[in-house]
């Protein structure tokens, strides 16, 4: 299959200052200024968000798609993701929230959470069943996972080999309204109300799957404009909770590990954190862990860019509202799932894009070039040049994307030396 | 034939928190060379435990690091006390560790054995006094 490279992040030329705010912020050096905009580099970004966060102008988005997409189904699913129950302010139940996006104009709601509890289950079925390469790192961040494949190529063996909540929640509820209900499959569009960039590009770019069960991703911000004038008020006509506090807790960092009831579990958030623990684990440092749950978001998914209410209110608002939740309904619904619904189907494969050529010798030859080139260079990593740091720009020019002359720095002084001849000349 | 990658790396004594920091490098270089994953952890396995053993008990050295097309060269040396008796050093569990050093951590007496497990060659010179140098070989 060819190689797409859909990501979410883009940049918004327009608003795009070129002050190079971001590019040291990327944790894999994908972005650099040129021409005075700022350019991704597709094949290396994450959609960690980041830059998002970074950008004083706000030239970087997340394409997400809008509300009025759902119009393009005649029966609506929204999978709300636990993070949504998190930012408003004048609401104690989650009831409400998810009847307000019944009101809103969705036909039905299927939570996030509750699937997260049924992947909490398969993973504790795995654990006993000794099947899985120690320890095992979560891939229910899809930042992190897409991290781990270009950067940490000896852990993919770690990586748990199941769907992540909003996919199995996709296939659930799809399977539901079919059966249960007799919808024609056709008619059915699924929507995620996200907190996150990086679950825009699984939808168009799965991993472990060849196709995404779900139609659409909104962004929770966009949910939130129609929800909160709305919910105030709101007398919910049904019961529409099904998730317990387990499920709902994979909202913020430390969720899904906690639910597995084990002690010897690592909970790492922040992409900065994260890197520093892949790093160690690649090392063998780490030994006394079962499972690792990594978020790229600092916080967990409450944290995530595409939301609104600070994520630690976030947290502790949904830690408020949760209390009473319990997990029986999901226990009663897990016989007719089978482990095969969870598992995913296609592994997840090593993308080799740091590499500098297919050619052993060659790549070689261009990282002596490289480092020739980063000894030229003044070490100040300014990020005039645009690149975000001197070594970063010795690899763009052997990669052929920049010259050494982008270099101020270097620049000045050849221009100094220009002025020195020509000075010569006239006397 | 290529000509050889050499990257050298001090290694600062007093700093444990550093430590990792050439391992990490040379992850990125072979990453970039496109060498097997497997090969990668190999090597960085290898490197971060020598780093370590030469900031916990010799006060800090020099790592030097060779690669070709088909081999990586691991050279750590260091002027630190010396090992008396290489063989017991070896052994799995076998640890000389200060109290302090245990306490963050390290002392696990694995350091050694890990090395030789995850290298293909693996040479300990070593002189009471004088220093220790650690060779280790990985082909690819
Ligand atoms: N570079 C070194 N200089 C001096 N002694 C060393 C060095 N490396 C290892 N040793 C000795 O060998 C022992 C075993 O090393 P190792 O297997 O790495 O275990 P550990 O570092 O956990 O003690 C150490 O406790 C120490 O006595
Ligand atoms: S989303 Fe993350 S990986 Fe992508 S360009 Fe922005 S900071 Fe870099
Ligand atoms: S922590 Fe959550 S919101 Fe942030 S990138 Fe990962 S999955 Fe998305
Ligand atoms: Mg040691």
């Amino acid at each position: 299959m060819k190689q797409t490279y859909f990501h979410s992040v883009t940049l918004d030329k327009e608003k795009c200052m070129g002050c190079t705010n971001c590019i040291r912020r990327c944790p894999t050096e994908a972005i650099r200024v040129r021409d005075g905009k700022a350019r991704i580099i597709k094949e290396r970004c994450i959609d960690c968000g980041e830059c998002i966060r970074v950008c004083p102008y706000h030239a970087k988005q997340a394409l997400t798609d809008p509300f009025s997409s759902i119009e393009k189904f005649k029966y609506k699913i929204a999978l709300p993701a636990p993070a949504l129950y998190g930012q408003f302010h004048n609401v104690r139940d989650i009831n409400v929230i998810l009847n307000g996006l019944k009101e809103i104009g969705f036909d039905d709601v299927y939570e996030v959470a509750r699937a997260a509890e049924i992947v909490t289950i398969a993973t504790m079925d795995l654990l006993m069943q000794k099947k899985l390469e120690m320890p095992v790192i979560s891939t229910a961040c899809p930042a992190i996972l897409r991290l781990i494949r270009v950067r940490f190529p000896s852990l993919i063996k770690n990586l748990l080999p199941l769907n992540a909540p909003m996919d199995l929640a996709a296939k659930l509820a799809r399977r539901r309204a079919i059966e249960k209900k007799g919808i024609p499959p056709e008619d059915i569009g699924v929507f995620f109300i996200s907190p996150c960039p990086a679950k825009v590009t699984t939808l168009h770019e799965p991993l472990g799957e060849d196709t995404s069960p779900v139609d659409g991703v909104i962004a929770i911000s966009e949910v939130y404009k129609k929800l909160a004038p709305i919910l105030g008020s709101l007398k919910p006509k049904e019961k529409l909770v099904r998730a317990g506090l387990k499920g709902v807790n994979w909202c913020h960092s430390g969720g899904e590990a906690k639910a597995l009831s084990k002690d010897a579990y690592l909970a790492v958030d922040g992409i900065d954190n994260v890197i520093s623990v892949l790093e160690s684990l690649e090392d063998n440092q780490i030994s006394h862990v079962e499972f690792v749950e990594a978020c790229a978001c600092a916080g967990g998914c409450v944290g995530g860019p595409l939301t609104v209410e600070n994520g630690y209110a976030a947290r502790a608002r949904i830690e408020q509202i949760s209390k009473k939740l319990t997990s029986y309904e999901t226990e009663r619904e897990l016989p007719q799932i089978d482990l095969e619904d969870v598992l995913i189907s296609k592994p997840i494969e090593y993308v080799p894009i740091l590499k500098l050529d297919d050619d052993r010798a060659v790549a070689m030859q261009k990282m002596q070039e490289m480092k020739a080139i980063e000894e030229r260079l003044p070490k100040l990593d300014c990020g005039s040049c645009g690149a975000p740091s001197c070594k970063a720009l010795a690899e763009d020019v052997v990669r052929g994307f920049g010259r050494e002359i982008d270099c101020i720095h270097n620049l000045r002084s050849k221009v100094n030396e220009l002025v020195r001849e020509i000075s010569e000349l006239e006397m | 034939m290529a000509e050889t990658i050499k990257l050298q790396f001090n290694i600062d004594g007093n700093n444990f928190v550093d430590a990792g920091a050439a391992s990490g490098k040379v992850k990125k270089t072979l990453t970039q060379l496109g060498f097997d994953p497997a090969v990668i952890r190999r090597a960085a396995i290898a490197m971060y435990e020598g780093e370590i053993n030469m900031v916990i008990h010799a006060d800090g050295g020099v790592a030097d690091v060779y690669i070709d097309s088909d081999k990586i060269r691991i050279v750590l040396s260091d002027k630190g006390p010396g090992i008396a008796d290489v063989e017991l050093a070896m052994k799995e569990g076998y640890s000389t560790a200060s109290q302090e050093a245990r306490d963050l951590g390290f002392g696990a007496g694995m350091g050694l054995p890990n090395m030789k497990n995850y290298t293909d060659e693996m040479t300990v010179n070593s002189k009471v006094g004088v220093g220790t140098t650690v060779e280790m070989i990985i082909n690819c």
